[in-house]
């Protein structure tokens, strides 16, 4: 392994692998059907103790 | 749990006759001696108390919480504090008065600079991680801390370390890397309290009667894996004798230099920023009543924060013998990096959209809020700091020093303050703070002790940055360092007047919080809301 | 106690989510360090330090003199002619831990060896300010009071040897005479010294007879720093990285 080849490989797939995880978090984060479910989570802290 | 308890404090005390059963030098043999003491100590304890490990401060409650251990770690937070606030104002003197290092080797510098560094982020920083994750894993899921006598075990352990490693800086016991100076022999007691830890958080995850885990545990969860991560690989060192103090790490050189920083840069991140936005998110939507402004934005701020803060260490080695890819790479992280910092700091206070008058009448909630002002801001600086011809200037100064303590005083110890002061009530069975304009005294005396710090270190910083490069019309280097160093003299005097008005707001808080416990309630004029001051 | 049919699954998945997602930045900025070879570059005259020096090094890093000096200057300017040439990756190589600092509140000491003499440096640490008036640097004036006690030099030469530094046996046996006689020129062994550590300084560094003080492992260490590449072989151009 020598640096050029590491850093080709981290230019082309490593970063195409970031963008889908990033993109997969966002959708997972901003899917519509959960928005129910985040507002409850989000009232958590509120509750009475 | 209650064997796993059993287990670690029975290979704690193993290992604290074995250290001091044969030790070569005296450091060890008293530590050692401590970890026995601390150990069998703590069994009779168990025994005599049996199945009382603590119950909830109101007897009404509903759910059996554990507040006795919290409650605990609060006073333990505040006189840390007030220890480690308090050496590093001597320390500052040192640097404007050298008298004051009275030439002994128990007071120089060079030894108490890690004594107040591990005083304020070992000590005070993780006494609040510590209780606060505990109050807060317990509330968000509704349910006692797992583990019976674990979390006391993790609790006081982990004190056991701060004392152990304290000690050992006086008595020139240390590793020399920055945040990880205690010995191997206190790397292993951390470790093994850092197991348990680990443990009773996940056993109470799982013991949560809410489906979701809220936010606040992600952050603390990150903290406590993360943390195991660094603390395991930066310390791995190969002892002299197994018998004495002295080990040397495995890692050299320029691979031990990007491991060093690799693992105190995430000491910042997992501890001093993960850990502590667990706290935010929990005590600013509770004291403001109000939920987090978006969950959503939460879930990708943790993610992103998480995993670009881990690439960030080498902005610590710019234009070092570090390879200049390893440079380039930190630099370009610790730039993006602002982008999830920001997005905690929006997050928390945008849960204040629409309540912003909230802030004139509760000076805890004011606390909370400039905490996360100074987050926003020391976010900022960092990653400009990050930038290379920045460095090239900052590099060395007090510019770092102040870039650290604005987010060290300013995010972490306001945050920790206003947690401290909701949570004194609670924990004691009160109905309320002592006193809440005091709270508004600490907060100004807090407030204007660190603009005065930070600005006092970047005057020096850059001023000092900017003589070293100073040439002449001759070409020669204009300032020797020794003129560069008197020239700081008036900066580190306004340091220190800072810094002293930062201890005696932590003064003011520890007798608050004194009064506070012993049920106490002062007679002062109330905060009004707006709309009752027209009434009024 | 919990039972097994409340663990949940999400907060192991979390947990190793996490640490999946913490491992990738490291990985990958620091496990290449270990197998690209331009990590380090090829000089000439790099030694492990005697054990005398090992000693002062020792005594350097218990008394936190990275809080306040660097052992890293950068290719500037003004640090190479305020300090000298800028620091190679190989000149710490042998460094467990590395001393980089990162904190200039003195100057930095990366090739302080051979500036000053060995009295100046006695007097300055034993007080600074009788030499530089400016100087916040606390006194030392102990290190003339105690002897420079490696317990045990061979455990330490070992223990480095197990941690990657090129320790002969020949060096770790004779460890404990070799950090007499560096201290001391008409010592039976001053030549071993040099024999197996080329280009040893050995003389009396604190000018106080008998065994070696404190201060005599502190200057050993301080005289020999930055001293040991031959720039006069040194190629930049071969080593860029």
């Amino acid at each position: 392994m020598t640096f050029e080849n590491t850093s080709i490989f981290a230019e082309t797939w490593g970063l195409i692998y970031l963008v889908v995880l990033f993109a997969g978090i966002l959708v997972y984060a901003l899917r519509p059907s959960a928005k129910k479910k985040f507002e409850d989570a989000a009232r958590i802290p509120l509750m009475e103790d | 749990m209650y064997f796993i308890t059993m287990l670690l404090l029975g290979l704690g005390a193993l290992l604290g006759l074995f250290l001091s059963s044969r030790a070569v030098d005296s450091v060890i043999a008293f530590h050692g001696w401590m970890l026995v003491a601390f150990c069998v100590g703590f069994i009779f304890w168990m025994l005599r108390r049996g199945d009382n490990t603590g119950g909830p401060a109101n007897p009404d409650s509903v759910v059996n919480y554990n507040d006795a251990v919290v409650r605990v770690g609060v006073v333990l937070s505040v006189f840390w504090g007030v220890v480690g606030f308090l050496v590093g104002l001597v320390i500052a003197l040192q640097l404007a008065y050298p008298a004051l290092n009275f030439d002994l080797p128990w007071t120089s510098f060079g030894r108490l600079r890690p004594l107040h560094t591990s005083a304020v982020i070992f000590a005070f920083g993780g006494n609040v991680l510590i209780m606060t994750s505990m109050h807060v894993v317990q509330r968000t899921c509704r349910a006692r801390i797992a583990g019976g006598w674990a979390p006391w075990f993790v609790l006081l352990g982990y004190n056991l370390f701060i004392v152990i490693a304290a000690s050992g800086y006086v008595l020139g016991v240390t590793q020399s890397k920055e945040y990880a100076e205690p010995e191997w022999y206190a790397d292993i007691w951390l470790t093994l309290v850092w197991v348990a830890y680990l443990l009773v958080f996940l056993g109470t995850l799982w013991r949560r009667k809410e489906p979701h885990i809220y936010v606040a545990n992600w952050f603390y969860l990150a903290f406590i894996a993360t943390v195991a991560m660094l603390h395991i690989i930066n310390n791995l060192a190969m002892p002299v004798s197994f018998f004495g103090a002295k080990s040397y790490i495995v890692w050299a050189g320029v691979q031990d230099a990007l491991i060093q920083w690799w693992y105190a840069h995430n000491a910042v991140g997992f501890f001093l920023t993960a850990g502590f936005l667990g706290i935010m998110y929990y005590y600013v939507p509770k004291q403001a009543d109000r939920p987090i402004y978006s969950y959503r934005l939460s879930i990708v701020h943790f993610w992103s924060l998480i995993f670009l803060y881990i690439w960030a260490g080498p902005h610590h080695l710019l234009y070092t013998a570090l390879p200049d890819w390893a440079q380039t790479l930190g630099m370009t992280f610790s730039i993006m990096l602002w982008m999830p910092s920001w997005g905690g700091m929006i997050n928390g206070l945008m849960t204040l959209s629409g309540a912003w008058d909230k802030l004139r009448t509760d000076p805890i909630l004011r606390l909370l809020t400039i905490s996360l002002a100074f987050y926003g801001m020391s976010t900022f600086e960092g990653p400009l700091m990050a930038i290379k011809t920045v460095n090239a200037l900052s590099h060395y100064t007090d510019w770092t020093i102040g870039h650290v303590h604005s987010g060290a005083l300013g995010w972490v110890g306001m945050v920790s303050f206003g947690a401290i002061y909701y949570m004194t009530p609670l924990v004691f069975n009160r109905k309320q703070l002592y006193s809440l304009r005091l709270v508004s005294v600490h907060f100004w005396l807090a407030t204007i002790g660190i603009v005065l710090y930070a600005a006092a270190m970047w005057v020096s910083g850059i001023l000092q940055g900017l003589m070293w490069r100073a040439y002449d019309s001759l070409g020669f280097l204009e300032y020797s360092f020794a003129e560069t160093v008197e020239a700081m003299f008036p900066f580190y005097v306004i340091r220190a007047l800072g810094g002293g008005l930062f201890v005696i707001g932590s003064w003011v808080m520890a007798y608050n919080v004194y009064r506070t416990a012993r049920g106490h309630v002062r007679t002062e004029r109330p905060y009004l809301a707006a709309s009752e001051y027209a009434q009024a | 106690m919990f039972s097994h049919s409340k663990i949940e699954k999400n907060s192991i998945i979390m947990l190793v989510g996490i640490l999946l997602v913490v491992s990738i930045g490291g990985l990958i900025e620091i496990a290449p360090l270990f197998y690209l070879e331009s990590t380090i570059e090829k000089v000439k005259g790099m030694r492990p330090y005697t054990p005398l020096e090992l000693a002062g090094r020792n005594i350097y890093i218990r008394e936190g003199c990275h809080n306040c000096h660097s052992q890293m200057i950068r290719p500037f300017r003004d640090e190479l002619e305020r300090y000298g040439h800028y620091s190679l990756a190989a000149e710490s190589m042998y460094d467990h831990p590395f001393q980089w600092g990162s904190k200039r509140t003195g100057p930095d000491l990366a090739r302080v060896g051979n500036k000053y003499s060995d009295d100046w440096h006695r007097e300055h640490l034993i007080d600074p300010r009788a030499l530089v008036p400016e100087s916040v640097m606390p006194g030392y004036p102990f290190l003339m009071d105690d002897e420079a006690l490696l317990r045990d030099p061979s455990g330490h030469l070992r223990a480095n040897a197990a941690v990657g530094v090129p320790y002969s046996d020949d060096m770790i046996s004779n460890a404990a005479t070799d950090l007499r006689a560096q201290a001391d020129p008409d010592h039976d062994d001053a030549d071993g010294v040099t024999e197996r550590y080329p280009g040893a300084q050995v003389r009396d560094f604190d000018g106080q007879p008998g065994a070696p003080s404190e201060m005599d492992a502190m200057i050993a260490y301080l005289q020999v720093l930055g001293t040991m590449v031959d720039f006069s072989a040194y190629k930049a151009d071969d080593n860029l990285r």
